[in-house]
């Protein structure tokens, strides 16, 4: 078996990853979902719980899946992708969608990462190369504004570069705002001490997911 | 009598002149005043700056509008899309610069243009580059930058009911930058879906109020961009 192919049987998978993070939103929240796997999150949330997402286009209860019959290329996510409102949906123009953002009213915002800082900090819109066109979207202000911000990512780049870092080499999205990240190894939340873990991914060893992490990592209650 | 309707595209867009700032509704397709922005290809005033979330799709619509070279300078948030390199080409070859803004703050920069704010602070972009060389305060305890309202010369906005006073309502997520662009532009200029009676439209459920309207124009069957790139459609 190759090395590639070793690495991708280990951990969780993308499905689970969001799957994982979806069991720690909480009934009655209002969830802002990225593009990518932070979208999946909405699929896996446990029965039982109602949660009303929000995407900052202008609509204030996105379904979680296209219902036929309502597909309108007017009626789209942040992403860009057709989906449906629920019953009880609002629309609202972009100023009043970033006051929900801006203003604290979203609970918790899933995101994407290039690299997560051990304080917190969030690196996800720029590599800062000189060729790239620079494109930020909303994230700046969904860092800024929403009051629990979670990251769903791979623990560790294409070519196994720590993603989670002592300080983020790349140009910023916000200072000291992550929460907890969710990898395809572990949960980890950012403490005032720094990493800390949660959780290990079925069958992964707590030194794995260290050699992976580019700073401490505490893990307390492993030893 | 207010009669704010007009009978074309083109006389819609007339007297948008060269060096403009010209807000254009949409996110995406969704709210894209694509027969708006053909006429101003056709009528081709140059060197404009617009304001809008992005840049376009394909080779038409705005990308068409850039692809023509009338745009000196985008204001946007999301200057990337997967099928359009008509942006990216200028932008490298330094024909068209960019004024990169973080979505939030581009949408209150609009909306306080539009209501007489010159400048507010925001918590967003504090630390990162898009807040270098810019001035920062502290209230209790957390740093804001200082970011300035943006106002223009014209707004472009598509919606799905006017009448002629320019009372409007919007379809779904079309609504978008629309409402805060018809505030924040000296001429709003507006395609409508359908024209209606006035007090045909509830005044419970009007989102622009006429007075931050200008000229309108309607445009019953709109396309949507998606389809004309699709089709592999380009304008002119």
């Amino acid at each position: 078996m190759s090395a590639i192919a070793l690495a991708a049987s280990i951990g969780w998978d993308r499905e689970q990853m969001a799957s994982r993070a979806a069991l720690d939103i909480p009934d009655g929240a209002y969830v802002n979902l990225g593009i990518g796997i932070p979208e999946k999150v909405a699929q896996y949330v446990p029965e039982g719980r109602e949660v009303i997402y929000h995407t900052e286009n202008g609509l204030l209860g996105m379904s979680a899946t296209l219902e036929a019959g309502q597909e309108d290329p007017e009626l789209i996510n942040a992403g860009k992708k057709q989906v449906s409102a629920i019953p009880g949906a609002a629309y609202f123009h972009h100023a009043d969608s970033f006051a929900m953002i801006r203003g604290g009213h979203i609970d918790i915002c899933v995101l994407g990462a290039m690299q997560v800082s051990q304080t917190g900090d969030l690196a996800n819109w720029s590599t800062g190369s000189v060729d790239a066109i620079p494109a930020v979207g909303g994230a700046m202000d969904l860092v800024a504004g929403v009051k629990t911000i979670y990251i769903i990512t791979q623990h560790c780049t294409r070519t196994g570069e720590p993603k989670l870092v002592g300080s983020c080499s790349f140009p910023l999205t916000g200072k000291a705002v992550v929460s907890r990240i969710f990898t395809d190894l572990a949960v980890i939340d950012v403490t005032p001490q720094g990493f800390k873990l949660v959780e290990l991914a079925p069958g992964v060893e707590l030194d794995y997911v260290r050699q992976r992490t580019g700073c401490e990592l505490i893990a307390d209650d492993w030893q | 009598m207010i009669d704010k309707r007009v009978d074309s595209v083109a006389q819609a867009v007339d007297g948008i002149f060269n060096g403009a700032t010209v807000m254009i509704g949409g996110f995406g397709e969704a709210g894209s005043p694509i027969e708006l922005i053909h006429a101003l290809i056709d009528l081709g005033a140059k060197d404009l700056i617009v304001v809008n979330n992005n840049n376009g799709s394909g080779h038409v619509g705005l990308a068409a509008l850039i692809e023509n070279e009338q745009v000196s300078k985008m204001i946007c948030s999301f200057p990337r899309t997967a099928n359009s390199t008509v942006f990216p080409d200028l932008y490298h070859r330094g024909d068209i610069e960019l004024e990169l803004v973080p979505q939030g703050t581009l949408a209150e920069r609009i909306r306080a243009g539009g209501a007489g704010i010159p400048a507010f602070y925001t918590a967003t972009a504090v630390g990162t580059p898009l807040a270098e060389a810019k001035e920062v305060r502290n209230f209790d305890g957390r740093d804001y930058v200082l970011e300035q309202g943006l106002k223009a010369d014209f707004a472009l906005v598509k919606c799905a009911r006017a009448d002629r006073y320019g009372n409007l309502v919007y379809n779904k997520t079309a609504r978008n930058f629309g409402p805060i662009m018809a505030m924040a532009a000296n001429t709003t200029i507006v395609q409508t879906g359908a024209q209606v009676e006035v007090g045909e439209i509830d005044a419970e459920i009007i989102v622009t109020p006429g007075i931050f309207v200008d000229r309108i124009v309607t445009v019953a069957n709109p396309v949507h961009e998606s389809r004309l790139v699709n089709d592999g459609r380009t304008y002119p």
